[in-house]
């Protein structure tokens, strides 16, 4: 009697690990995370990059359309290194790039973009690193993608083949 | 041509699996000696087998883009040593791989087995068969190495060039002799359950299949693990990474049966650990197919994601555990009047809660592996298991682990007492000054530290003790755990004394540090066969004095087109210096991290020792008799 119990039992757990590898096998394992966050974007008003105009973040998210956020320096080497990926999801239709200049020179931050050219469709001023605060960032370069007014990723450090593949992924 | 040679000898393979099949039934029903009939098909097998993997590598030396494995995974201008190499370096091939060391080894246990009952010879083939077909028709049917490409292209696609490299030219068929021998195991115990001949006997022929399977086992883990630590640049060893852990798996249940195994021969206890034990560690090595193989997991090891493989070996791999599972419940008849015999302070004793706690160990790897599939499929989250997670659960209880593991082999069986035995006390006091002490230079004030430095030193100096007083009496044991402690004061050490310098150099610019400069002097360019190379030239200094000159490489492949970074690891009996440099996009800063990390060969050596243990064990009985 008590070897039948043992037996169903660890019949039955097999199965049931049969069953999770099976359901397991048809996902993806390319790591997206859901695209229903409860993150909101947050509220801020800002200066936009080398005018003295100012807009509130309401204005500059709409829905419908995903937008990059991205967080850069001139002064930040590996903003150097993720900027041909910003190149490449400039090309992305469905895509619009924001950028938030970091703590950096007016000057400084023309060159960075005159010389690697621009990916960015709007760029706002951070001089004093407030924004960059709102946001809950840790330092530069940081990138978040924004849809319907929420964060569906977050990616803190250089953007990479893998996350860029993985936007490409998610936007698709 | 030699595509085709191997591919029609892996039909004729599977025939004669079919003959064995047959004449194996016949054998069983009408005679009562072994029909040697069986033998030379066996071998007939074995002889197609390895014409089938010598026709794959022939096609890869000669550049056959024919063959669409070939074309996938060589190029002409790869040096001959990795055209070798590559015929395993892909899934094809390394299951034509898996599949010839099953062959091989059915055979080599046949006809090592003479002495042992008809019944249960004939019982083993006819599982390893079963075995040998999933695998054929596998090979055959969803990853055919010799599958033919029309029109012929004149060029391949190339290897992966970090899998160009020595270390992983010998690493899968070494570790696959581990896994691979695991499955003689299997199909032996599931013959000697159902024919009732679990026995001293038994245990003491079985015996020699798991040392074989483990000294590969822990070799081929080694062999891995040092390619991981020179090639993936990363400066460590073990990085819990899933495929890692799926060979991790095999080897704690290998080592806990083994200690099984011992019980049964001595005192024929513990049967149904051993048991259980022989079916797991193969099935532990074909989930590990499943999970590396089906592309579930995300690991760097990872070959080409294809569902249909995955629920190939998935249906597979359920099939041996049921078949397992029906004849453990149904034939197999455990002795119960030999349970609940033992007496608390006894060899047997100490050797079931080290099987615990292996199982313990195990257990946590294996959660750490499979449960990220599991809480994907039951709630949609993805989540990733890392190193704080296995060390966190592991390191406490590695302490009684290596306590029991000191004073375990110095009782005896049966029962046994604790007089004469001041010097265990005195050893574990000197230990834990020991540690005290290095505690105390080290400035790492933790109480687990302490305690987890003294365990490892009392297993250390009872075991250095024993070589002393005991010569070669209780080598082989005394020599695996003597390695294994050698192994974690290493890896403490190393834990603690690494230090690490990350920053951005141009060439002529230099490092300052309190402690050291690393000056960038130059880079060299440099055409090789099939790859260019920029080497750099760094001076590292510490105290105006030159330390170490180091010429970490970046190499630029050119089929396929990869970067990799090569490090330069300058090692010595103390430390290693590690340097790699890596290329920052658009600039001409390089990324340079260099790494000292004391005690690094001290691991890889005691590894060595550890699997000298095995070699003593499995010579041992030759010269006994």
């Amino acid at each position: 009697m008590k070897t039948k119990i043992l037996l169903t039992l660890t019949a039955i757990s097999f199965l049931f690990i049969f069953f999770i590898f099976y359901e397991g096998l048809n996902r993806s394992n390319i790591y997206t995370p859901d695209n229903v966050s409860n993150e909101k974007v947050p509220l801020f008003k800002v200066k936009v990059f080398d005018t003295d105009n100012e807009i509130i973040s309401k204005e500059i998210f709409k829905n419908d359309i995903y937008y990059v956020f991205n967080i850069w320096a001139s002064w930040c080497i590996p903003c150097r290194d993720e900027h041909p990926f910003l190149m490449e999801l400039k090309k992305n239709k469905k895509i619009e790039i924001i950028g938030l200049n970091y703590k950096d020179k007016v000057k400084n931050a023309k060159n960075f973009l005159y010389e690697l050219s621009n990916p960015y469709s709007l760029i706002l001023s951070d001089t004093d690193g407030t924004i960059a605060i709102e946001w809950g960032a840790y330092g530069v370069p940081e990138t978040f993608l924004i849809y319907n007014g929420n964060i569906i990723k977050k990616i803190i450090g250089p953007l990479n083949n893998n996350f860029f593949k993985e936007i490409e992924v998610i936007v698709k | 041509m030699a595509s085709l040679i191997g591919s029609y000898s892996l039909f004729f393979g599977l025939g004669c699996s079919f003959l064995i099949l047959f004449f194996s039934f016949k054998n069983l029903r009408d005679s009562t000696n072994f029909d040697n009939k069986l033998l030379y098909f066996t071998f007939l097998q074995l002889l197609f087998v390895i014409v089938s993997f010598l026709g794959l590598i022939i096609s890869f030396v000669n550049s056959d883009f024919s063959n669409s494995t070939v074309f996938n995974h060589s190029h002409t201008t790869k040096p001959l040593f990795y055209k070798i190499s590559g015929t395993w370096g892909n899934h094809e091939g390394s299951l034509l791989l898996w599949l010839l060391v099953l062959t091989l080894f059915i055979f080599l246990f046949l006809i090592s087995s003479k002495k042992q009952p008809k019944k249960y010879r004939v019982l083993t083939l006819l599982f390893q068969q079963i075995i040998i077909i999933g695998f054929l028709i596998f090979l055959i049917q969803t990853s055919n190495p010799f599958a033919y490409i029309y029109p012929v292209p004149i060029e391949g696609l190339g290897l992966n060039p970090i899998l160009q490299d020595p270390a992983l030219a010998i690493h899968p068929p070494i570790l696959y002799l581990g896994y691979v021998g695991s499955s003689i195991i299997f199909s032996s115990v599931l013959a000697a359950s159902s024919t009732n001949y679990v026995s001293k006997e038994w245990a003491k022929h079985i015996k020699q299949w798991i040392l074989i399977s483990w000294i590969f086992l822990t070799l081929g883990i080694l062999l891995g693990s040092i390619w991981a630590y020179y090639e993936l640049g990363w400066g460590g060893f073990w990085f819990w990474d899933p495929v890692e852990n799926v060979s991790l798996m095999p080897w704690l249940a290998l080592t806990t049966l083994f200690h099984c195994v011992l019980v049964l021969e001595k005192k024929l206890l513990l049967t149904s650990w051993v048991v259980i034990l022989s079916i797991a560690t193969f099935t532990l090595s074909m989930s590990g197919t499943f999970l590396v193989r089906s592309g579930i997991l995300n690991s760097v090891h990872t070959f080409a994601n294809d569902p249909e493989r995955g629920l190939y070996i998935l249906i597979f791999l359920f099939t041996l555990i049921f078949l397992s599972l029906f004849v453990f419940f149904f034939l197999h008849k455990t002795d119960e009047k030999n349970t609940n015999s033992f007496f608390w302070l006894s060899k047997e004793t100490s050797i079931l809660i080290n099987n615990w706690f292996m199982m313990y160990f195990l257990a946590v790897v294996l959660i750490g592996t499979i449960y990220p599939i599991f809480l994907d499929v039951l709630s949609s989250q993805k989540i990733s298991v890392g190193p704080p997670f296995y060390h966190k659960l592991i390191i406490p209880f590695l302490i009684p682990f290596l306590l029991a593991m000191a004073i375990g082999p110095k009782l005896k069986w049966i029962k046994s007492d604790l007089q004469n035995k001041f010097y265990l006390f005195s050893l574990l006091a000197i230990s834990l000054l020991l540690s005290f002490l290095i505690i105390r230079i080290l400035e790492i004030s933790f109480l687990v530290n302490t305690i987890l430095f003294t365990s490892a030193f009392y297993l250390f100096f009872i075991t250095l003790r024993d070589f002393f007083i005991k010569g070669f009496k209780n080598l082989a044991q005394n020599t695996a755990h003597f390695g294994f402690s050698l192994l974690i004061l290493s890896i403490l050490f190393n834990n603690f004394l690494s230090t690490e310098v990350i920053t951005n150099l141009k060439i002529g610019e230099t490092y300052k540090s309190n402690e050291l400069s690393i000056n960038f002097e130059k880079i060299e360019k440099k055409k090789r066969q099939n790859f260019e190379t920029i080497i750099g030239k760094f001076n590292v200094k510490s105290d105006n004095e030159l330390v170490e000159i180091l010429n970490p490489e970046l190499r630029v492949y050119n089929q396929p087109n990869i970067v990799t970074s090569e490090a330069d690891i300058k090692t010595n009996l103390w430390s290693d210096k590690f340097m790699t440099m890596n290329l920052v996009q658009n600039q001409e800063y390089f990324n340079i991290r260099y790494q000292i990390k004391p005690f690094m060969i001290w691991i890889w050596f005691s590894v060595i020792i550890i699997s000298f243990g095995g070699f003593f064990s499995f010579f041992k009985k030759k010269y006994e008799n």
